[in-house]
């Protein structure tokens, strides 16, 4: 068996970043073991032969469509477990993302095959893959080898470069797939839904973050007072999101934004991995918790241990002070 | 209907947690306790059994552990479940994700529930996975992360958010369903509860009992091993404060973002 199969998302007509990255490393490591590098794709008549094609830009050969419903896992592993099942891809590769992470468990079961999860970096080790992944809390990295075929990697939001490799365009291959009975049974009724205000997070320089810590919906007073102070623009962790108390543009890690600002201000976000992969790469990273122990402590560049509902409003204070003067 | 939860035992989060570098697995020392997530889980069977558009005719606490993950049971049945059910055999140790999620769908195939929950991730180990483990075994319908569901006659409503945005997905029954933290606040066991949970139903069950094929499981049933475990490269630690006199605690803030330029 050889090659690698790489599961690319696609929404409204564009394909994932993350999945994008997914392809690009695929191709990279296919090239290092000697393989072809696959993609597949899975949804309805948005995904055009030229868009799929374009999956050779980043190093994909092959692009394997499937006209399935999207946007949910267990048709995709049924799609997946054809293509694998004919062509004997030796991997299965994920890029960071929800689906991700349920479609390659799927795989899992259905291949009785193994698989990793949150994994941050992939290298070629006597002829095989090995990938690296964090674990408690990321104070440790483990290297993980696969025992016979196909292993399946599924990344961290994030882990893979994009690398456009050139204007290649790759070769697609229409498959017709059976739907497991089981794999009806779920069914979109609505996907996507902005819930909230849409707001620009992505440009800013400056970015105030709140997280549970705020207490109740209208903490984040604090911290657009903070950012007005500050001229940045205001954040949130997924927990507060899904409470409804700030939009889910403003959201930040696993499913939702990534920024790299100047600055990252967090105020009480205890710092979950899920978090952390959306801004670990802010220039400055400064959190305010009252727990010692909270992980954000472990990636800051300046820890305030203390009261957010004390600390904020003199800081805010302050820095129109200075500012002022 | 019939619910059963997965549930798992995890060390307290208080305390360190470290890799065997022996066996490269995880050191399960400590103080263990009912992993947070779950919580939720079984928060969510009683919702629905209480809600009155569902007939629960019971709510199962299931878990795979060693001697002494009891305690998750006990603490699962004090939350609301009625009775538990522990799968627990030497043949089990050191299985990876795919072997202990096998292992998962046999001993719930043994009960025949209509639905199982779990939480999303658990605090000490694999992330997210094992619903969709379990669900492609038992040949369910499946969503992770879900953080609102509504029973509607055989079908569950249910909210998640995704890559794109808030999804609302329609599932069958039977179904394994996931829950993210943020779809209840779980309540506090009476004392009666904490106190009566010993005295609930606790069924024992070994691989064999289940039908659980010993080549599946174990180190032997893993199509993963782990190479080496590296520490993650090394980081300046950052500076902390502790919050003692606010205004000086402002002033040295301050200081620190003028000092890089951040305040403009």
């Amino acid at each position: 068996m050889s090659g690698i199969l790489t599961y690319a998302l696609h929404y409204e007509g564009a394909i994932n970043k993350n999945s994008l990255g997914a392809v690009s490393e695929a191709g990279k490591l296919a090239s290092e073991l000697g393989q072809e590098a696959h993609a597949i794709v899975v949804g309805g008549d948005d995904l055009t032969d030229e868009l799929c094609a374009t999956l050779g830009n980043y190093g994909a050969s092959k692009v394997f469509r499937v006209k399935a419903p999207e946007g949910l896992a267990q048709p995709v592993v049924d799609a997946m477990a054809k293509v694998i099942g004919e062509h004997g891809q030796s991997y299965a590769l994920f890029g960071g993302g929800l689906l991700g992470f349920e479609i390659g468990a799927g795989l899992t079961a259905r291949l009785g095959a193994g698989v990793t999860m949150e994994v941050t970096a992939v290298k070629v080790q006597d002829g095989k893959l090995v990938a690296e992944r964090p674990i408690l809390q990321d104070s440790a990295i483990v290297d993980v080898d696969y025992v016979g075929e196909p292993g399946i990697i599924i990344g961290r939001l994030n882990a893979f470069e994009t690398q456009a490799a050139g204007s290649d365009s790759a070769e697609v291959v229409d498959v017709e797939v059976e739907l497991s009975d089981f794999s009806t049974k779920a069914v979109m009724k609505q996907r996507g839904e902005q819930r909230g205000a849409d707001v620009n997070i992505e440009d800013a320089d400056i970015i105030v973050a709140g997280g549970r810590g705020l207490g109740k919906a209208e903490g984040f007073e604090l911290c657009e007072s903070l950012a007005d102070a500050l001229g940045g623009a205001v954040a949130a962790t997924r927990a507060v999101v899904d409470a409804g108390w700030y939009s889910y543009s403003a959201q930040i890690g696993q499913t939702g934004k990534t920024v790299a600002p100047k600055l990252y201000l967090a105020a009480g976000i205890s710092g979950a991995i899920q978090h952390k992969v959306g801004m670990q790469s802010s220039e400055n990273i400064v959190a305010i918790n009252k727990d010692q122990n909270a992980p954000i402590f472990d990636f800051s560049d300046l820890g305030i241990v203390g009261d957010l509902n004390k600390i904020v409003p003199k800081l805010t204070e302050a820095i129109k002070a200075k500012k002022g003067g | 209907l019939k619910i059963c939860v997965l549930v798992k035992q995890v060390p307290d989060a208080a305390v360190e947690k470290r890799m065997d570098p022996n066996t490269k697995r995880l050191d399960r020392g400590g103080e263990p306790n009912l992993n947070p997530f779950d919580t939720h889980a079984i928060e969510a069977a009683m919702q629905v059994k209480e809600g009155g558009k569902a007939d629960v005719e019971e709510v199962i606490a299931v878990t795979m552990g060693p001697e002494g993950s009891e305690r998750a049971l006990h603490k699962a049945v004090s939350l609301g479940a009625d009775r538990s059910v522990q799968l627990s055999d030497e043949s089990l140790a050191g299985s990876d994700v795919c072997a202990t999620g096998y292992a998962l769908a046999k001993v719930l195939e043994s009960e025949s529930p209509d639905l199982v929950l779990l939480g999303q991730q658990s605090d000490d180990g694999e992330c997210y996975t094992i619903g969709a483990v379990v669900a492609d075994h038992l040949g369910m319908p499946s969503l992770t992360q879900v953080i609102k569901m509504d029973v509607e006659g055989d079908k569950l409503v249910c909210e998640r958010q995704a890559e794109y945005g808030y999804d609302t997905v329609e599932v069958s029954l039977p179904a394994v369903i996931s829950v993210g933290d943020a779809i209840n606040e779980p309540r506090y066991p009476s004392l009666k509860a904490i106190m009566g949970a010993k005295k609930k139903q606790l069924d024992k069950k070994a691989a064999g009992d289940v039908g659980i094929e010993a080549d599946k499981v174990g180190e032997d049933g893993s199509r993963t091993t782990v190479l080496a475990i590296n520490p993650p490269p090394e980081k300046a630690a950052g500076e902390i404060i502790e919050d003692e006199d606010t205004n000086e605690t402002v002033e040295k803030i301050v200081a620190w973002l003028d000092e890089r330029k951040l305040i403009s």
